[in-house]
């Protein structure tokens, strides 16, 4: 390995390191941005009317996949709604 | 004795501790298990609980406990001569800090990640859980109270630091706006940025209009401005209430607009700061003109050495730190020997620098006896020796001593605000919790929670007032600090010695520093209450509440030993 890749590779562990600290809050605060998206847009489900649901129910398939890693964040073991059987 | 030798000989000693000690304690006390499936392997997120390459982590959780703090204390304890200072650096690295970080991380890794408190909660009770609550929020509390004085102090004393430090606000800003928020890299703007605030301190150096002096402003230093304070007072005050605005702006802003930024470019100053000093005493080899030991009459080394160097020698405040993030990030159990006592090693050695830095600014001893003659004036000029230890080892890299001196004020202070923020954003966050605990939910609000936390701690420092006028606080609450520090680390301590009971372990290593800080703190505040705090009501009711506190969760634990001892021998019979 050259000089120049190692520096590189110092570089990027330094990067990472000074990252760190501030990581998780970021990726928090983007989920909680990420959540309240998805409740503005599948509001319905929950049995808040919502004038737009025949249009975002488009992003269904999106919202499915992270649909369970939601409701164990919010303490809810098993999935509460029927019409999604993740677990 | 000379500067690198003393360097040296302490390097060994923490180097072997890590070697051999660690390693006993790893194998033989905690018996790392490196099949056993971590909390960051088992609750993987990708938001808190993360597996992380060991040396990030131990790099993170380095630059995490290393502050001010452990620059600041051994720059006063010097004042009992460098020898005990010293000993009590590396052996109390070696036998009680390391013990404790390592402790705290496995500890809260073998129980989901758990914070330190919420495992007082789970072995000792939930009194236990909220006392301790309340000991972390005193010593957050007395954190930004020390070190907002301690930036105000700085500011009056070195004016060409001012302007180096004001821009890295406005720059910080512009990295997280241009960089950060289109997901660009910010590791070449941060070094740009640094070289910029430098830049400014050179120039701020030579030219006295780019320093801020506002006791010039105000008319000197003998001048009697408005409300009959005189003109250092009142710079001093003007000083708090930016500060304090700062600190309510920089606590509650997402942090990659400002404390991202920000921390980038500290830490290059940490690493430019270490390497300067290292050069400078390889390269000037000065002699340690320090007493060997020195005996005074008006404070006596016992036991308040060991309180004056908490961070450096043991520090209860690492646990948050090892708790709350590091453990859920670990991506194997065996990890923790390098991020836990390995954290507390690198600590260690910046306690090191900080004895060596102060034990060779003087010329003579006569010197060092004049510039320390009496625990008050250690106390008020620690730092300020440090600053000037440091910018004299620069100068053998041929840096010129005004500009040496502008740079070390700017890499303290720089130090110093990283500290009282993220105190003022934990004491947000732990308010919140004590609101939960106790269903006031107003608390769990963001600005109600930091209102509460800045406004307590500015009355903090403004109250109290000596004979060093308004101000003095911060000053003041140095050994309640550290005894409030000390304190929870054998707290923790007792946490680990009581798991290691349970698990039938050998638990004195643990159990000695536990008995040894305990003592030693709960000696110290009695003999201060009793002689120097007496009459000081401030202080008063604060020790008295630390002892309380002590007391009581003293009390606790020997309870749940008791019971547990009756248990077990009901269980034989």
């Amino acid at each position: 390995m050259g000089f120049k890749d190692q520096l590189m590779r110092a570089l990027a562990f330094y990067d990472e390191v000074l990252r760190m600290p501030h990581r998780a809050e970021i990726k928090r605060e983007l989920r909680d941005e990420n959540d309240i998206f998805y409740l503005l847009c599948f509001s319905e489900m929950l049995g808040l009317p919502n004038p737009v649901s025949y249009y975002t129910l488009e992003l269904y398939p999106e919202m499915v996949e992270e649909f369970h890693d939601w409701h164990l964040r919010m303490g809810m073991e098993k999935s509460p709604i029927d019409g999604i059987r993740c677990c | 004795m000379s500067g690198i030798l003393l360097a040296i000989i302490g390097m060994i000693i923490l180097a072997l501790g890590y070697r051999f000690y660690s390693k006993f304690i790893a194998r033989r006390i905690y018996r790392l298990d490196p099949k056993f499936q971590t909390p960051a392997h088992q609750f993987n997120d990708g938001v808190d609980f993360v597996p992380t390459r060991k040396s990030v982590l131990w790099a993170h959780h380095f630059t995490s406990i290393a502050g001010a703090a452990p620059i600041m204390g051994p720059a006063i304890a010097v004042y009992w001569g460098w020898l005990p200072a010293f000993l009590w650096v590396v052996l109390g690295t070696v036998f009680a800090a390391g013990v404790h970080d390592f402790g705290a991380l496995f500890l809260s890794q073998r129980n989901k990640g758990l914070s330190i408190g919420t495992l007082a909660n789970r072995l000792i009770g939930r009194r236990a859980k909220l006392l301790f609550l309340f000991i972390i929020l005193l010593l957050l509390l007395m954190v930004v109270a020390v070190f907002a004085w301690v930036i105000a102090s700085l500011f009056i004393d070195y004016p060409a630091s001012v302007i180096s430090v004001l821009i890295q606000i406005p720059l910080a800003v512009l990295i997280g706006m241009y960089f950060l928020r289109r997901g660009k890299g910010i590791l070449i703007p941060s070094i740009i940025a640094l070289a910029v605030m430098y830049g400014t301190a050179v120039i701020a150096s030579y030219i006295p209009a780019l320093q801020i002096d506002l006791v010039q402003y105000l008319g000197g230093e003998d001048a009697t401005v408005a409300f009959g304070l005189d003109a250092v007072t009142m710079a001093f005050l003007i000083w708090m209430l930016i500060l304090f605005a700062y600190v309510y702006v920089a606590s509650t802003l997402p942090v990659w607009k400002l404390l991202q930024p920000r921390d980038y470019i500290n830490a290059h100053q940490t690493f430019i700061g270490i390497a300067i000093f290292l050069l400078g005493l390889l390269f000037l080899n000065p002699e340690v003109t320090a007493p060997t030991t020195r005996s005074v009459d008006d404070v006596s080394w016992l036991p308040l050495l060991f309180i004056t160097i908490a961070c450096g020698a043991v520090s209860g405040f690492h646990s948050l730190v090892a708790s709350g993030t590091s453990s859920k990030q670990l991506d194997k159990e065996t990890d923790a020997r390098l991020v836990g006592y390995g954290g507390a090693v690198g600590e260690g050695l910046v306690a090191l620098i900080s004895i060596i830095a102060v034990g060779t600014l003087f010329a003579t001893t006569d010197d060092f006896l004049a510039a320390y003659p009496s625990f008050n004036v250690a106390n008020e000029e620690g730092l300020g020796n440090f600053i000037e230890g440091a910018a004299q080892l620069a100068t053998g890299l041929f840096v010129p001593e005004a500009i040496a001196t502008t740079i070390a004020a700017v890499i303290v202070v720089s130090f110093a605000a990283t500290t009282m923020d993220t105190g003022t954003r934990l004491m947000r966050y732990i308010i919140s919790e004590i609101g939960r605990e106790y269903k006031a939910f107003a608390l769990t609000k963001k600005h109600v929670a930091t209102s509460i936390a800045v406004g307590a701690t500015l009355i903090l420092v403004l109250l109290p007032e000596d004979e060093r006028g308004l101000g003095g606080g911060g000053y003041i609450l140095w050994p309640l600090f550290g005894t409030t520090n000390q304190l929870l680390a054998g707290i923790v301590l007792m946490l680990i010695s009581i798991w290691l009971v349970r698990k039938g372990r050998n638990f004195l290593v643990s159990f000695i520093p536990m008995v040894f800080l305990i003592v030693m703190t709960i000696y110290a505040l009695f003999t201060q209450l009793a002689t120097e705090w007496w009459g000081d009501s401030l202080l008063v009711v604060l020790g008295s509440i630390v002892l309380a506190f002590a007391l009581w969760i003293i009390l606790e634990a020997y309870l749940l030993f008791k019971n547990e001892r009756g248990d077990k021998l009901e269980d034989d019979q």
